[in-house]
């Protein structure tokens, strides 16, 4: 009974901000619409048993992808009216689009059952939730059977790094940055002399 | 708790060292900056050649390891060693073009080992996810291999071009490959194989056969086989040119390697189906190549539509599917190499007083001024053309044989798509001596205009040297025998 209740009032939510993320006029609201939504979805995981996939919705895409987003939105100064100008010249090249995905939809729900049943061989079964959690069975997974393809994304990430840093990491010339080592060394007579002034002459 | 084993590694000793290597260079370098390139250089050399040594002496029957995700054995020896061959042959020549250009960058050669170790991973790869890694850690580094000149607007375009119809291709291959997963149930080519083999009373599913196609063509991609060719002229063209001698040998010895593990273990039952697409990739790529070249003249773009052209060929050994087929390729990628590699170290040292320069006219009466490296690009021409007693012609010989072989062996005849390919692709390699040749008439009948500079380095001269001399001597038995033997191993490891 709760379970239900709760999916329904996860569902309704997920639906409805999707929605808005498109309806709404101002964009921040669009972002803001698209965590709620995230929040939901992350709440159906949860009730589908895969809290870690729930998690990890919620750090990486609430905690990373939508707040890059607001920055973006937030940074960018776009004129929407500029930008829904030409909606009613390409209304019907969009609406005939709508239409062919639209049938597509219509025929892939139609012959649901085209295909003959997979045999299914999953790679690794999921263990039962009362044996071990999310996380352990991920991670027994991973570091052990996987250790290959994972070391290898390890690599793949240190090449995007190196690659990121040489197309766009330059020395700029005059730029002044803290030099520990100058400040160690700096001795008490570089900073300042001691000049002897006598009385009623002043430094001329 | 399931309790752990640790996996077999000995396979991949050669992988692991060349990773372990590139991160210890890489600390080396950021510590050190860019005036240790010369030395990171050579010491990712010398480590291509120790992983090179490695891996030749792993001679064993097929061995898998990582849960099946990896396999190593002879087909994927003699592949490796073409790839190392090739990317250490490009660390040596690109040394002294970066140091003349002032633009030395430690990142460079780091970037050529993980696009070495991602290749060699691709090659090795028995799972449709290693290779995807594989693929995407040799596609990233030459993504950014190809603009690391940036400040050079040729090059960044290149980077970007290759980058978005990469990302494009690897798009399609995924796609492919969740298509495969859903209609098979399994990522493992070998289960795949197993799978199909058994489904094969009812015939295969229409969804595995679209998988396959989406596969094939995001390969096609890497290969550059026409219609997936677009991003090769400009590429080639806007990438600084000892990155284009990378990219036109080691990544399509591995890409194809890829292609027909991936053809022959997992889809080795749909053979019927791919050999259509190849047969037409075959066919349009050597038909291109020929074609769109002779309308050339920047050297590096007429490599372009060559290495096309030469894709074509190869595969023309795939569309044979028998194991002389596969023997054909792996000879022809293996001559292809030596060519290629030896043809970039003659137009490495196309520089004059004032820079490098790369049309053909630039090219003119180098027989008077420079008579050694015209004589050395002659020969490379006309073995790229494949004027019979050079190793040129021995390639293509050894594709169309088995190509005609299998058509001829069929009895009921009905094999005249392999029949029509052989024809056309003799045709295409007369069409395509055309501009080989016209590249060596320029040499040796015009008048010359300014004299390059002698190439200072003393690799490149013996990079020429040696390259031409094995296009000659190829056709002594003590040269091709061993090449010969090795490619039937590699092909008996693959197809028995």
């Amino acid at each position: 009974m709760i379970y239900t209740l709760c999916f329904y009032l996860f569902a309704t939510i997920t639906v409805f901000s999707a929605i808005m993320v498109i309806a709404s006029r101002n964009p921040v609201h669009s972002v803001l619409y698209l965590i709620l939504a995230f929040f939901n979805s992350a709440g159906l995981f949860v009730l589908l048993g895969a809290e870690f996939v729930a998690m990890i919705l919620v750090i990486v895409y609430v905690g990373a992808v939508a707040v890059l987003f607001m920055f973006v939105v937030m940074m960018l100064d776009i004129d929407y009216s500029e930008l829904r100008k030409g909606f009613q010249k390409y209304l019907p090249i969009g609406g005939l689009i709508g239409l062919v995905l639209l049938a597509e939809l219509v025929l892939v729900g139609m012959g649901w059952g085209l295909g003959s049943p997979v045999t299914t061989d999953p790679a690794t079964a999921t263990p039962a939730l009362t044996e071990m959690t999310n996380t352990e069975a991920l991670g027994s997974l991973i570091y052990t059977k996987y250790i290959f393809l994972f070391q290898m994304a390890g690599l793949i990430l240190l090449v995007a790094m190196i690659g990121a840093i040489v197309l766009t990491h330059r020395k700029r010339p005059g730029v002044k940055k803290q030099s520990v080592n100058k400040q160690v060394m700096r001795r008490r007579g570089d900073a300042y002399e001691i000049v002897k002034v006598k009385p009623g002459q002043g430094l001329g | 708790m399931t309790e752990t084993i640790l996996p077999n590694l000995a396979p991949a000793y050669g992988e692991i060292l060349m990773a372990i290597g590139a991160m210890t260079l890489l600390m080396f370098g950021v510590f050190r900056g860019n005036k240790s390139t010369g030395f990171v250089s050579l010491v990712a050399a010398a480590l291509m050649i120790v992983t090179l040594f490695v891996t030749v002496t792993w001679d064993a029957t097929a061995v898998y390891t990582f849960g099946d995700m990896f396999v190593a054995d002879r087909f994927t020896s003699f592949m490796k060693v073409l790839v190392l061959v090739a990317s250490a042959l490009a660390v040596i020549m690109s040394m002294q073009y970066f140091r003349d250009e002032q633009e030395e960058r430690f990142e460079y050669p780091i970037l050529l080992l993980l696009a070495t170790l991602g290749m060699m991973v691709m090659v090795s790869a028995n799972d449709l996810m290693s290779l995807y890694m594989g693929l995407e850690l040799q596609s990233l580094s030459l993504y950014v291999l190809a603009s690391i000149r940036r400040d050079s607007e040729l090059a960044t375009e290149a980077g970007l071009k290759y980058f978005v119809l990469g990302a494009l291709s690897s798009g399609m291959l995924l796609f492919g490959s969740s298509l495969i997963y859903g209609f098979v149930g399994s990522t493992n080519f070998t289960v795949i194989g197993s799978n199909l083999v058994h489904a094969s009373a009812h015939g295969p599913d229409i969804g595995v056969i679209i998988g396959m196609v989406f596969v094939l063509a995001g390969l096609a991609f890497k290969i550059s086989a026409v219609p997936f060719h677009m991003w090769t002229p400009d590429v080639y063209q806007g990438a600084p040119t000892p990155v284009t001698a990378f990219f036109a040998v080691a990544p399509k010895v591995a890409a194809l390697a890829l292609l027909v593990r991936v053809l022959y273990v997992p889809f080795g039952e749909l053979s019927e189906s791919w050999t259509q697409v190849i047969v037409f990739m075959s066919l349009a790529s050597m038909v291109l190549g020929s074609v769109a070249a002779v309308v050339q003249t920047n050297i590096k773009r007429l490599m372009a539509y060559s290495s096309i052209g030469h894709i074509g060929f190869a595969l023309v050994g795939l569309a044979a599917g028998s194991q002389e087929g596969v023997r054909g390729l792996v000879i022809y990628m293996a001559i292809y190499l030596v060519m290629n590699v030896g043809t970039f170290a003659c137009i490495l040292s196309m520089r004059r007083k004032d820079g490098m320069v790369e049309d053909i006219s630039d090219l003119s009466g180098l027989a008077q001024t420079r008579p050694g490296m015209a004589a050395a690009l002659s020969i490379f021409m006309l073995s790229l053309a494949g004027i019979p007693p050079l190793a040129g012609f021995w390639g293509k010989w050894y594709v169309f044989k088995a190509v005609v072989a299998t058509a001829v062996a069929d009895p009921m005849a009905t094999n005249y798509g392999l029949i029509i390919l052989a024809v056309i692709g003799v045709i295409a390699s007369v069409v395509g001596a055309y501009y080989y040749l016209n590249v060596v008439r320029v040499m040796y009948f015009n008048e010359p205009d300014g004299e390059f500079i002698p190439q200072k380095s003393f690799n490149m001269t013996a990079i020429m040297g040696l390259g031409a001399a094995l296009m000659v001597l190829f056709l002594l038995p003590q040269i091709n025998a061993p090449v010969l033997e090795y490619a039937r191993m590699a092909a008996a490891a693959l197809i028995s």
